[in-house]
């Protein structure tokens, strides 16, 4: 007697059943297929703010003036008003530690009116060095970056953010067109890929991006907005966040700039959401055990109606732990095959929501709904199992 | 001797009461035998064959087939055993529904470990021994009753067994079927097969070359050797005086054993 044979045999009862395994199955279906369905749902979306994030580069520091993410709305908007941040504050960071950054950015903001044609708009300025390209994996779809002879003679050109470049030229390219900020002519160099985010602020798309010293010098800007550095590696990031503090220290306080790292941040909001995913997925796992319940409940039903046969079996030679593992496999095939067609209920639904929600089915979770779904089969089944390979021949045989 | 009973008891507890099913049975089946058990109802005929073909226990005495003493064995050796030398044919067919007629013949080979291409082969070759070559696929549902028992019986004979039980093997089937039936046992037993056949019809009984009886648990006669003489009554001598004029020529070996 080999498993394969046992293994038959219990496909065999389930065949010769269909709509009674089927409706015992449903139970198992929509538990697995909710609970996939859910955590694709979950892990899409964290997926999805990891893509954002990565694509405002990785391994980089974020200085700002006063605290952006505790204390209140209005100091944080104060400190942003007030010159805390300095450039010899940078290039000594820089200078301090050549081991640890590949490059940095210092960046300013400001607002303008732009005027192209007849077109009209108020804009925000986005002044940063070169190297904001590189750090910042911002690519130029058109055209190209300012360079650093740009940034240093304070050149009066920009780099449109693709929503800016279409608002204000429609579908005219862009490239070496010259367009007035507050009446002064620049010559557009770039137009960025569409990048979307920015923290909860303003999209990246919509800023008009100019050489540092050209808006600190001509749009009278007082303040520098941040920081960005480049980290050589990973897992100096921590050391660099010291190095950094180290400076700044020197003449501010505290409480007056803040040093943060994104993956500090996505991990934030990871860890929320991977609760999120795991109570979602954790109430539709009650679907999942009322499935067993009912696996439970026809099982016990089918080994009572087919005591005569177990009877029969056990006469022609099957010993006690045969008819246990054909009743065990026939109640965990019952709750496989469910968990199969939930994959692929939950397959099929994430894929339809794809257009317009970032849902992805992971492998993993995939590979853990069959281990659950068959361990429900093997829980639930244990029991009429267990009753079945018990039962006395002759009892068996003599009953109706 | 292929079967040996000795001093084989069964007995239930109703509550403070001790029901003795069996009391006390000493028998030996030879190979090559063919014995009908019979009795009244709630003679303990049943009992013996169930105790007999190790599908129960006993809770006094010793049996031995083929010269071990199987008394003690385990339920899984027990299980072994049946499934290699015990042939089985009941009064209900107990056939596998919605099964085909191969299938229910290859199932004891299933639990044998019989590879799935012998067993077909196997299968197919009882089949036609017992005429239902042309119904290898049809389930019970599409068979009479007396093809159903002919399948049942190529399913007792498919693993070769030492010995075959058969409890009323003709006593569900109308009386044409019941002759079919009652010629293919015939049949198997010139081939030398063992078989032990319970029945409380007279008529069939006379295919069998040694008839036994019970009586309350008791056996009470045995055609080889005559009365249990401490258990010899009236009722006895009567039943046993039909059974007699029943028997057709040549009486076997009754002269001998009753002195005549």
């Amino acid at each position: 007697m080999n498993l394969t044979n046992t293994f038959s045999i219990a496909l065999k009862a389930i065949l010769l059943n269909k709509k009674r395994s089927f409706l015992t199955m449903l139970g198992v279906i929509i538990g697995v297929g909710s609970v996939v369905l859910l955590t694709s749902l979950g892990t899409g979306l964290q997926s999805y703010i990891q893509d954002q994030f990565a694509s405002l580069g990785t391994n980089v520091l974020f200085v700002t003036p006063g605290d952006p993410f505790g204390g209140s709305q209005e100091s944080a908007v104060i400190e942003s008003t007030k010159p805390t941040l300095k450039e010899a504050q940078y290039r000594e960071i820089l200078r301090k530690n050549r081991n640890l950054f590949v490059g940095g950015v210092t960046t300013a903001v400001n607002t303008a009116e732009a005027k192209y044609s007849n077109t009209t708009k108020k804009v925000l300025l986005y002044g940063v060095t070169p190297s904001y390209e590189k750090v910042t994996n911002s690519h130029t779809e058109k055209g190209q970056w300012f360079d650093e002879a740009d940034e240093s003679k304070g050149k009066r050109v920009v780099v449109l953010g693709s929503k800016v470049a279409e608002e204000l030229l429609g579908k005219v390219d862009p490239i070496n067109k010259r367009i007035l900020l507050n009446s002064q002519t620049y010559t557009v160099v770039g137009v960025l890929e569409a990048k979307g985010g920015g923290f909860g602020g303003p999209s990246f798309d919509n800023y008009i991006y100019l050489p540092f010293n050209t808006i600190m010098n001509n749009f009278n800007t007082q303040v520098i907005d941040s920081f960005i550095f480049e980290v050589k590696e990973r897992d100096q990031i921590a050391e660099a966040k010291r190095a950094i503090e180290a400076v700044l220290l020197e003449d501010l306080k505290e409480d007056e700039f803040t040093v943060f790292d994104q993956a500090e941040l996505l991990k934030t909001i990871n860890n929320v959401l991977g609760v999120l995913t795991a109570g979602l997925g954790g109430i539709s796992a009650i679907s999942l055990v009322v499935g067993g319940i009912g696996i439970l409940n026809i099982m016990l039903v089918s080994v009572s109606e087919r005591t005569r046969e177990i009877g029969l079996r056990k006469a022609l030679g099957a010993t006690p732990n045969v008819i246990l593992l054909q009743f065990l496999i026939e109640a965990a095939l019952l709750s496989v095959i469910g968990g199969m067609i939930g994959v692929l209920i939950a397959f099929l639904g994430t894929v339809a929501i794809q257009s317009f929600f970032p849902a992805r089915i992971l492998p993993e979770s995939i590979v853990i709904a069959f281990g659950v779904s068959t361990a429900i089969g093997v829980i639930f089944g244990a029991a009429p199992a267990r009753n079945a390979a018990r039962l006395s021949p002759i009892e068996a045989l003599r009953s109706e | 001797m292929l079967l040996a009973l000795k001093n084989v008891s069964k007995i239930y507890k109703l509550g403070e009461q001790e029901i003795r099913a069996l009391n006390e049975v000493t028998i030996n089946v030879d190979e090559g035998e063919f014995v009908a058990v019979m009795g009244p109802s709630g003679s303990g005929k049943s009992t013996f064959l169930q105790v007999a073909s190790l599908l129960s226990s006993t809770e006094k005495g010793d049996i031995f087939l083929k010269g071990r003493n199987v008394t003690k064995y385990s339920e899984v050796e027990l299980a072994h055993l049946r499934n290699r030398e015990i042939g089985f044919i009941f009064q209900q067919f107990n056939l596998l529904a919605r099964t085909s007629a191969l299938e229910n013949v290859a199932l004891p080979m299933v639990y044998a470990g019989v590879g799935a291409a012998e067993r077909r082969a196997r299968a197919a070759a009882m089949l036609e021994k017992v005429g239902l070559l042309d119904r290898l696929g049809n389930t019970p549902a599409q068979l009479s009753g007396g093809q159903q028992q002919r399948v049942a019986i190529a399913r007792a004979l498919v693993n070769e067994p030492a010995i075959i039980f058969a409890d009323e093997p003709t006593g569900n089937l109308d009386s044409k079927s019941g002759e079919d039936i009652k010629n293919l046992l015939k049949e198997l037993h010139q081939e030398g097969k063992t078989i032990v056949m319970v029945t409380h019809e007279a008529e069939i009984a006379q295919i069998a070359k040694r008839i036994i009886l019970f009586h309350d648990g008791e056996l009470i006669y045995d055609e080889k050797f005559g009365y249990n003489k401490s258990l010899k009554s009236q009722k006895t001598i009567e039943y046993v005086d039909m059974l007699k004029k029943k028997r057709k020529p040549p009486r076997l070996i009754f002269g001998k054993v009753t002195g005549k």
